[in-house]
């Protein structure tokens, strides 16, 4: 790891050009080259313009989970200026040689992922602010000669308190600002009642950029001289190159070159993804280059083995309920506690495997020469990227630069490089050329890095009153969740598999949890929400089985166990069950939920349910109504939401996170799964990975956010885990059929 | 002969391939971007313009369609610089998350709008057919309606 960063280091400033900029200096942090706009030579996270103008990077990239606004505003508010005055931006990063980790390092959170950027810079967003704020105090002192302690700030200006028309701009004290030395010590900071921009509901500042058709994503990129690059796979999985006969292809008009990629082993270039083989086709257009790709002939060896997604879930399940099982944590003694039991609850939940299928599809621009590589891509984890590029290209850090632009969505699919890693073996191939290497939707869908499937099994006991007594929960799914990971250890892999920090299991004294591998050569990668996503699900349908065999309430059965201060989760996540237990009893008050009833089905027949759950940092709890119609078809007609996600920095991108997690849940609850057969994914586009759209949707959602004190967490993941349960439980009223497999397609025919 | 067409309202001809898409040629030949590359089946409607007025997927659209033809992108619709009605209903309910298919939605609601002024919610369910990987159906419907209440056409 690259040494402490000291404060003094981090907020050394440089004057440019009238501009202040909050620099992060290459000795100390070696980060962050560029951009050279204003003659900056060194990165920035704050700018002031003579104008008066703020403009604001971040090194949290944006992928639709509105970062973008949401730390921006954090330091807008310690700077104090006036938020219309703000743009946005992403920094572009540069790693130094024998530096690891994320860019900056320890400092501020880089890229997207765990619904981490507002709960990881929040702290250093404040200071930032806070710090830029007291050099315009200090220069504002010396223009107007007046002590510190008769200044103020207020929107963008520093004035006289005695005589508050004395004011000087912020714009006109920039220049000064950044070249005094630095206060000492941590700088003061607001109190949340002083609070202006934070706490306010503000729009996405990329908006109007968005809507009118600004070169905003990755796709949107290029180069002088680019090229542009298709690839053909295997239709299998793992089958290798054979024979390639490229004579047609490179008679296609603006085909340029022909490039045979062989499959890269987990961990042999970058991380433990795996890149299947492929032949890339290098073209003056994109165009050219798919039919060059379509003139292409190709033999693919014949992999050792042909997976099939069924089988392997029963095997996986099979070595689960036998002898294969792995104890992976208990307390009490679980064995003796069933025994006891009035009475037991158990059932088998599945969950496939899905694809990320963001809209954009994956894509990089890279530029390899002797000396330096360039890469522009649309990224959530923009180190990763530096460091795949160190390994093919052999270059040192700092001679790779990284352009991380906004993403047409990532839900994790963008904290993988395996594209990037294509594009840079593609562009080193063509040296001095720059290459933008786009996947075709079928090349995405087939070549991503899943969401696990997983196979579980739930047992409960209950005693005599319907206090749960007993817990056992059992996972089985593919061996890796992260082929990322470097820890292939049991541990490692089964470790966020198997959630035994979540309640109500966590809150039984006597539990028991077990871990089984599926295992498949499919590369799988994080899903909006890893690890909760299912678990969310099986659980919270699990609790509601026992609700009823319990012959409680949904709200009452959870309220009931979840009492006391106890504190549960890791180091990571820590959750307190108080604020879980307050999330339910303020959700079943504003839903104006009265009581379960059981429908019998048919068209007409309406559902309510409901689930909470904790994830990455934050506690959701949905209630769906739901009314079915003809053939097992249903629609989602009002969902009420309970959030508690700390300060909230900005409601409006809640309420936004809120809506889109909801309707990602439902898309994927509905119909979505990736299956092999015969060693081929059977899914290859939006016609076969069937997406929802606006004819099924939830479009009525009622989000309640809770006030809180506590630190502010990210809400680009919580919603989604809840949704699922809810749904299903509701699917239960109406119905009176458990949905225990998704996706639920045509289970309520 | 080369494929001669209207792009924005400029003349354009285009002699390359009458089997390319219009996107390709949209985005890479034009280097209008807004226009997006979502499935390459028509499916998503990413890449949603207007040919002679009316919604077209265009990655399914080949040049050899379009000749004689009027196209408008998302960067077309504004008139001096000033946003469409339609484009300011979606930054009035800040619709985009991630923002990336929501040209495409904008061109297939401008559409839409034309033939059915004051929708209800039904009608725009039925109607537009758009992906939103995002999910954000709540505020695109709701855009949709804005649009109409304040009488936003072409």
């Amino acid at each position: 790891m690259t040494a402490a960063i000291d404060r003094r280091s981090f907020f050394r400033l440089s004057a440019v050009a009238g501009s202040l900029v909050l620099a992060v200096p290459r000795q100390a942090l070696a980060v962050i080259a560029g951009p050279v706009e204003d003659g900056a030579a060194i990165g920035l996270f704050v700018r002031i313009r003579p104008d008066g103008r703020v403009i604001i990077r971040t090194p949290s990239t944006e992928i639709g989970q509105g970062t973008s606004t949401a730390i921006p505003m954090i330091i807008a508010e310690e700077l104090d200026v006036a938020w219309d005055k703000v743009t946005v931006g992403m920094m572009t990063g540069q790693m130094r040689e024998g530096m690891e980790g994320p860019l900056p390092p320890g400092i501020f959170y880089e890229g997207a992922g765990g619904s981490n950027a507002v709960r990881r810079s929040y702290a250093p967003a404040r200071e930032v602010g806070a710090t830029i704020r007291q050099l315009l105090l200090a220069e504002a002192s010396a223009v107007l000669g007046l002590p510190l302690d008769r200044l103020a700030t207020s929107e963008g200006q520093v004035f006289d308190r005695q005589q508050p028309r004395r004011r000087v701009d912020y714009g006109k004290l920039a220049a000064g600002a950044a070249v005094r030395p630095l206060p000492k010590g941590p700088p003061p900071l607001k109190s949340p009642d002083q609070f202006r921009i934070i706490g306010t509901p503000q729009p996405q500042k990329e908006a109007r950029a968005v809507i009118t058709g600004q070169p905003l994503y990755g796709i949107d990129q290029s180069m002088p001289g680019m090229l542009h690059a298709v690839c053909l796979r295997p239709e299998v999985v793992d089958a290798q190159i054979a024979t390639v006969d490229d004579k047609a292809a490179l008679a296609v008009p603006g085909v340029r070159a022909v490039i045979r990629l062989p499959a890269i082993a987990p961990g042999a270039l970058y991380d433990n993804s795996p890149l299947g083989a492929a032949v890339a086709v290098v073209a003056e257009s994109h165009w050219a280059a798919l039919k060059g790709r379509d003139a292409l002939k190709v033999t693919w060896t014949e992999p050792a083995l042909r997976e099939d997604s069924a089988a392997m879930v029963e095997a996986g399940y099979a070595r689960l309920t036998g002898a294969g099982a792995v104890p992976v944590g208990a307390a009490g003694d679980a064995g003796a506690a069933f025994a006891r039991a009035a009475k037991v609850v158990e059932a088998r939940y599945d969950a496939p495997m899905v694809a990320h299928a963001t809209l954009e599809p994956q894509n990089t621009i890279a530029l390899v020469t002797a000396e330096r590589c360039e890469i522009v891509t649309p990224t959530q984890r923009p180190s990763l990227c530096a460091t795949t590029a160190k390994a093919i290209t052999g270059l040192p850090l700092d001679r790779i630069k990284i352009t991380a632009v906004r993403s047409g969505g990532g839900f994790g699919r963008r904290l993988s490089a395996d594209q990037v890693a294509e594009a840079v073996l593609i562009a080193k191939a063509m040296p001095g050329v720059p290459v933008k290497l786009l996947w075709t939707r079928e090349c995405d869908i087939t070549t991503d890095v899943y969401r696990n499937g997983s196979a579980q099994r739930l047992r409960a006991g209950l005693d005599a009153s319907g206090r749960i007594v007993a817990w056992q929960h059992d996972v089985a799914t593919q061996a890796r969740r992260y082929r990322r990971s470097d820890d292939q250890s049991d541990k490692g892999l089964s470790e966020g598999e198997v959630p035994v920090f979540d309640a109500p299991g966590a809150l039984v004294a006597d539990r028991a949890y077990r871990y089984a591998p599926i295992f498949s050569a499919v590369a799988r990668g994080s899903w909006r929400a890893p690890g909760a996503n299912i678990h969310g699900w099986t659980e919270q349908c699990f609790v509601d089985e026992l609700a009823e065999a319990a012959g409680a309430d949904p709200f009452d059965f959870r309220l009931a166990m979840l009492t006391g201060d106890a504190v549960l989760g890791n180091d990571r996540d820590r959750y307190s069950v108080k604020r879980l237990a307050r999330v339910i009893a303020e959700l079943k008050t504003r839903s104006g939920w009265q009581g379960r009833r059981v429908g019998k089905g048919g068209a007409g027949s309406k559902g309510r349910g409901m689930a909470a759950h904790f994830s990455f940092g934050s506690y959701v709890g949905h209630v769906v109504d739901v009314t079915m119609g003809e053939g097992g078809a249903f629609s989602v007609d009002r969902v009420v939401s309970v959030i508690d996600c700390g300060l909230v920095i900005n409601p409006n991108g809640v309420t936004m996170q809120n809506e889109g997690a909801i309707n990602d849940a439902l898309n994927t609850a509905l119909s979505l799964e990736i299956t092999l057969k015969d060693g081929v994914v059977q899914q290859r586009n939006f016609d076969s990975y069937e997406m929802m759209r606006m004819d099924r949707a939830a479009l009525r959602i009622e989000t309640h956010i809770l006030p809180s004190d506590e630190a502010p967490s990210g809400m680009g993941e919580p919603s989604l885990p809840p949704f699922a349960p809810a749904l299903c439980n509701a699917l239960y009223a109406a119905t009176g059929k458990r949905i225990r497999r998704l996706p639920i397609r045509d289970q309520l025919a | 002969m080369p494929i001669t067409l209207k792009l924005n309202g400029q003349p354009r001809a285009w002699s390359g391939d009458p089997d390319q898409p219009l996107l390709w040629f949209i985005r890479d030949d034009a280097g209008l971007v807004g226009t997006k590359f979502g499935c390459g089946i028509g499916s998503c409607g990413a890449c949603t313009v207007h040919v002679d007025g009316a919604a077209q997927r265009s990655c399914v659209t080949p040049m050899a369609a379009v000749d004689g033809k009027s196209v408008t992108t998302i960067e077309g619709i504004g008139k001096d610089g000033a946003l469409h009605p339609v484009q300011q209903a979606w930054l009035d309910e800040d619709v985009a998350q991630c923002g990336y298919c929501q040209p495409g939605q904008i061109m297939a609601a401008i559409d839409f709008l034309q033939q059915n002024p004051s929708p209800d919610e039904a009608a725009i369910r039925a109607s537009i057919n758009n992906l939103c990987r995002c999910g954000t159906y709540v505020r695109i419907a709701r855009a949709i309606q804005r649009a109409a209440r304040s009488g936003a056409k072409a």
